[in-house]
């Protein structure tokens, strides 16, 4: 590129700091990288001939006679089809002992699609996790994270949504990754025959942390790549945002910058919303769909990196330990994906909203019902079975580890209503349930309930939550 | 601000968006720049000036800029093209067609016509030869998608002014002259459709601004029953994510019962606007049935695309608001969020190395929230016609906490509050207002109370008190009955719950994706809340609690199914009959006391 006829090369350092370093230098653009000492930096401030650099690596062993060398270009990769099945680093360099990768040059964190040019997210995307597909349906186009506790098993179930998802490529973005966890990506990838269809870019705990703010824009500058080129259905799977949000704060608290809330740099709602929306679906063919992770300190959401983060992706997906089953779950509370109704129902079997609705409504009545037994009063025979109903609803349908079609997820709730309850209490529309109605010989149906069946019918349509709070 | 030769400078200094330049002449406050960098230009404004330094935010990314790079002042602030075809369009913050711009991604650098300069338009002249006019009086009009815009005089002269000669009736494309008109001096000035003005500037070309006094029907139950807004009023919708923000103000921007609705989607979702931008040419306005984008203007500045024009948005979206205020119609301004535009001035105030105020905004937020919200209002033109604007904004409070600053300021500024309640949202009674927090002072304005009588009814005020008061002692006795048990308390407390359960449901919960349902006509406002109110003046007799629960869920799906038919329709008659039905078969004695 035109860039190699700029190097400049200087010699004379002004100020060193813990992150940055200054120099005299002229014909310098913002943004442009520089190799100080072999170490990789970008300019982020300009006055005058002072150019002031960030060496992502930090500045331990810095020289005021430093080697600065000045590339004449902003961050950049080469994409091509070579990318895939290939492990890099922040800077797009190949870990995995592979040659490096020959592709045309384009630079990271590139320009937002005209909103006008979008197009509405359309196609269901199948994870076999019921928790999600169920509950949280997931569309092509789609920005959602998993809100967990560092100790839950976000990477394994990111994983497994990864390799379920019939998407054309997988770009995985690790940042601050544990050399275990990039391990264990590593081989879930290798053993699934997969590796021909997965990019990974990836910064371990090994690695200084402000490099991880590179990753985010070399996955997407390849899932763009990968969506606009060639017209495929990319995944991003971008881990853990958290320390990415971490790296912005260490960067602007190094850069003197006045922190807002929870020490969070002031921009921290536009630096997450840069790459979250990247997440597109392209007119004609190709999408990018993200999937993240944003781990929370027992569990608040109000924390600044969970709130943003909430603002700008389409729901959030929850992990919990339920102890009454021993398992992981996609709690079905606090999840929503925003998007699901534009697939459910249509895309999927007619009767999934309604029994989706239903479903959770009665896990409601089960929590409220535990409360009353946790405060002491008595319990009505309602209450009996709607606690049953949930163990086994967490068990078969809101664990992690299930995985199934969604035929079999709606069918496996028909089936979970009619062991439990009356066709009244369930209060589904009469023709879903004339028709997927599975009988049972220990169903509790009441006389009373034809009559009721029809008028609870249309209104259960239309809200299933009556009686959820009292 | 405007001079001979354009002041011209370089560039000294690049900090992220903030930009130094040192200046060789004359140059304003808010001036607008151009920044040559190789073969693009980018737009800046100036934010501060230091001697021969200029700090300019630039409206685009600034990667790849090099000190010694040419800047060009315009001698002028950020203006927006004022003229007919505004309508329907989508445009950035900076006015900018999207539809215009080439290619799947947005080019740095690349600036839109707003206008089509080659549609002919079907001119009709209202003014005559010697009228004396001002800025702002009517001089002609043309049909934009069937409504009457105006052609004025233009907003930036000054003093009285003659017209000397006005185009005959005739199709006429908009830089054409439709007008010659002199000032005192003599002077002549060429009229076109066409006339710009700085979007921070408020337009004042009107007599006056009187409180406003006329509700403005939203269809949403909860505001217009509870806590309506008037024409000309100001308002604003706090809440989480998650709440249901957005779903409300695509609501409102749907069924009020404005001429024309102009959209800032301020730093959100991409998607969102995706959604308007696919649903509104679809849709039909309900109170004219025409498409809904023939009323609409969408300014789409989204969450990834360039912070410093975030807060141009709003402005850009007022001040075309304004415009069209001043040809007498009635316009509703929706931004959402507010608290994306703040965030874009705490950014700026940071890179300026600025003193914070609380959580790092700038010192001056309150008052620049204050000013942007005075600027809506109902007024009356010169001409004695009436326009207004009716403004709500959302605000994004971090981490639903409505103590922060960005939605204290707004609660100083607007008049409704709309408080979005995560509890609710919870357990899905959308629209998901709290009932008890949230206000309208233009309930306590005397003329708002006048006009409430007149329209709705002698007692409308007491009835929505009284409402108010059921839903509260509702909620305390809620909590009593958590903490004593179900039979730890009397019968009573679980009727004086239910009825205000009743009113919950049927009144303040209403089903947005529902045809019938989510617009809801004053009129059938007002028969509902009598309905209701009738209900809960009934003496209900009762043996055990179990039954009360049991009786008034029946009444509220009775209710719900009235709320799904169409109003007065036979299956609307059915259930109110049948609804009748079972209050009877309860009925102790009426009417009772309270």
């Amino acid at each position: 590129m035109e860039s190699q006829a700029f190097q400049k090369t200087y010699t004379k350092l002004n100020n060193i700091t813990k992150a940055t370093v200054s120099l005299t230098a002229t014909g310098v653009g913002y943004d442009e990288i520089a190799l100080v000492e072999d170490r990789m930096a970008q300019v982020v401030k300009i006055i005058g001939d002072q150019i002031v650099l960030q060496i992502f690596s930090g500045t331990e062993g810095i020289p005021t006679n430093a080697e600065v060398t000045f590339l004449g270009n902003p961050p950049q990769l080469k994409v091509g089809d070579q990318l895939a099945g290939r492990f890099f680093n922040a800077y797009g360099a190949p870990i995995d002992g592979g040659p490096e990768v020959e592709g045309k040059v384009t630079e990271i964190g590139g320009p937002s699609v005209n909103p006008v040019r979008r197009e509405q997210p359309s196609e269901l995307i199948a994870t076999g996790i019921a928790g999600i597909d169920l509950n949280n349906s997931l569309v092509s186009g789609q920005k959602i994270p998993f809100f967990a506790d560092p100790d839950q098993p976000y990477n394994q179930v990111m994983a497994s949504v990864a390799l379920r998802a019939k998407a054309d490529k997988i770009i995985l973005g690790g940042m601050g990754l544990s050399n275990d966890d990039y391990l264990y990506f590593k081989n879930v990838f290798n053993n699934a025959g997969a590796m021909d269809r997965i990019v990974s870019f990836v910064n371990t705990t090994d690695d200084p942390p402000v490099e991880r703010l590179l990753v985010p824009d070399m996955a997407l500058t390849t899932a763009e790549y990968f969506a606009t080129q060639k017209g495929e259905n990319v995944l991003v799977l971008l881990t853990d945002m958290t320390l990415f949000a971490d790296a912005l704060s260490i960067v602007s608290n190094r850069m003197d910058q006045i922190p807002s809330k929870d020490s969070m740099p002031g921009s921290l709602y536009s630096d997450l919303a840069r790459i979250y929306e990247k997440a597109v679906q392209f007119p004609g063919k190709g999408s990018i769909t993200i999937v993240a992770v944003t781990t929370l300190s027992g569990g608040d959401i109000t924390h600044a990196i969970p709130d943003n983060t909430g603002y700008i992706t389409e729901g959030q997906l929850f992990l919990r330990r339920d102890t009454d089953i021993g398992k992981v779950i996609v709690d079905p509370f606090r999840s929503l994906s925003r998007l699901k109704q534009l697939v459910i129902g249509t895309q999927t079997r007619e009767d999934h909203p309604q029994v989706m609705n239903t479903a959770i409504r009665l896990y409601a009545d089960a929590a409220n019902a535990k409360t009353k037994l946790e405060n002491g009063f008595d319990l009505t025979d309602y209450d009996e079975r709607t606690l049953k109903f949930a163990k086994e609803y967490s068990n078969k349908l809101l664990a992690i580890d299930v995985n199934m079609d969604m035929e079999a997820m709606l069918d496996t709730a028909w089936e979970l209503l009619a062991t439990y309850f009356s066709k009244a209490e369930a209060g589904i529309k009469k023709e879903l349930v004339d028709k997927y109605w599975k009988e049972k010989d220990n169903k509790k149906d009441k006389e009373s309930d034809k009559e009721s069946d029809k008028e609870s019918a249309k209104k259960s349509d239309k809200d299933t939550d009556k009686d959820q709070d009292k | 601000m405007e001079r001979k030769d354009k002041t011209t400078g370089i560039v000294t200094g690049i900090i992220a968006n903030l930009v130094i330049v040192k200046v060789d002449g004359p140059v304003g406050q808010n001036e607008i720049c151009f920044i040559r960098h190789n073969d693009e230009t980018l737009m800046a404004e100036v934010i501060k000036i230091t001697g021969e330094q200029a700090f300019v935010q630039v409206f685009e990314s600034t990667r790849g800029l090099r000190p010694d790079s040419k800047v060009v002042f315009e001698g002028h602030m950020l203006e927006v093209t004022l003229a007919p075809g505004i309508l329907s369009r989508n445009y950035d913050g900076l006015q900018n067609d999207l539809d215009k711009m080439e290619g799947v991604f947005l080019k740095r650098g690349e600036y839109t016509d707003p206008l089509d300069r080659e549609a002919q338009w079907e001119f009709k002249p209202l003014a005559q030869k010697d009228d004396q006019v001002v800025a702002g009086d009517w001089l002609g009009e043309v049909q934009e998608n069937g409504m009457p815009h105006r052609i004025m005089v233009p907003f930036k002269l000054k003093g009285r002014h003659t017209v000397k000669e006005i185009t005959k009736e005739g199709k006429y494309r908009v830089d054409d002259q439709i007008a010659v008109i002199t000032n005192e001096e003599g002077e002549e000035i060429k009229v076109t459709m066409v006339q710009k003005w700085p979007v921070k500037m408020p337009i004042k070309a009107f007599k006056n601004k009187p409180r406003p006094f006329k509700l403005l029907e939203t269809g949403v139950r909860c505001i217009d029953t509870l806590n309506p807004i008037t024409e000309g009023g100001t308002g604003f919708i706090p809440g989480p994510f998650g709440t249901g923000k957005t779903v409300l103000q695509h609501a409102i921007s749907k069924q009020a019962e404005a001429d024309i609705v102009i959209i800032a989607a301020c730093g959100e979702r991409d998607n969102e606007v995706v959604e308007v931008f696919k649903e509104f040419p679809e849709l039909e306005d309900p109170h004219t049935g025409k498409k809904l984008i023939e009323r609409t203007t969408i300014i789409a500045n989204t969450s990834n695309m360039p912070v410093a024009a975030r807060e141009a948005s709003v402005y850009t979206a007022m001040t075309i608001a304004e415009y069209y205020r001043c040809m007498g119609l009635r316009v509703l301004l929706m931004a959402d969020s507010t608290s994306r535009w703040a965030q874009a001035l705490r950014e700026m105030s940071n890179r300026m190395e600025e003193l914070p105020g609380p959580d790092a905004f700038p010192m001056d937020l309150s008052a620049i929230i204050s000013n942007f919200y005075a600027r809506a209002g109902y007024v009356y033109l010169n001409n004695d016609k009436p326009g207004s604007i009716t403004f709500i904004g959302t605000v994004s409070p971090a981490g639903g906490n409505l103590k922060e600053p960005v939605t204290e300021s707004t609660r100083k500024a607007a008049r409704c509050f709309y408080g979005l309640s995560q509890s609710r949202a919870d357990s899905k009674r959308y629209p998901a207002i709290d009932p008890i927090e949230s206000y309208s002072k233009y309930l306590e304005y005397e003329e708002v109370q006048k006009s409430l009588r007149e329209n709705m009814d002698e007692n409308w005020i007491n009835k929505v008190t009284r409402a108010k008061d059921i839903l509260f002692t509702g909620k305390e006795t809620m909590e009593q009955i958590n903490i004593l048990g179900d039979d730890g308390v009397p019968v009573d407390f679980h009727i004086r719950f239910w009825r205000s359960e009743m009113m919950d449901f049927v009144i303040l919960q209403q089903d947005a994706f529902d045809k019938v349902d989510s617009v809801t006509p004053l009129k059938r406002q007002k028969y509902m809340m009598d309905k209701v109110l009738e209900v809960i003046d009934k003496e209900f007799e009762f043996q055990h609690f179990e039954e009360v629960g049991d009786f008034f869920k029946r009444i509220i799906n009775q209710f719900k199914q009235m709320n799904y038919a169409k109003f007065h329709s036979d299956d609307f008659k059915t259930r109110e009959k049948e609804l009748d039905d079972i209050i009877n078969e309860r009925v102790q004695k009426e009417p009772a006391e309270n």
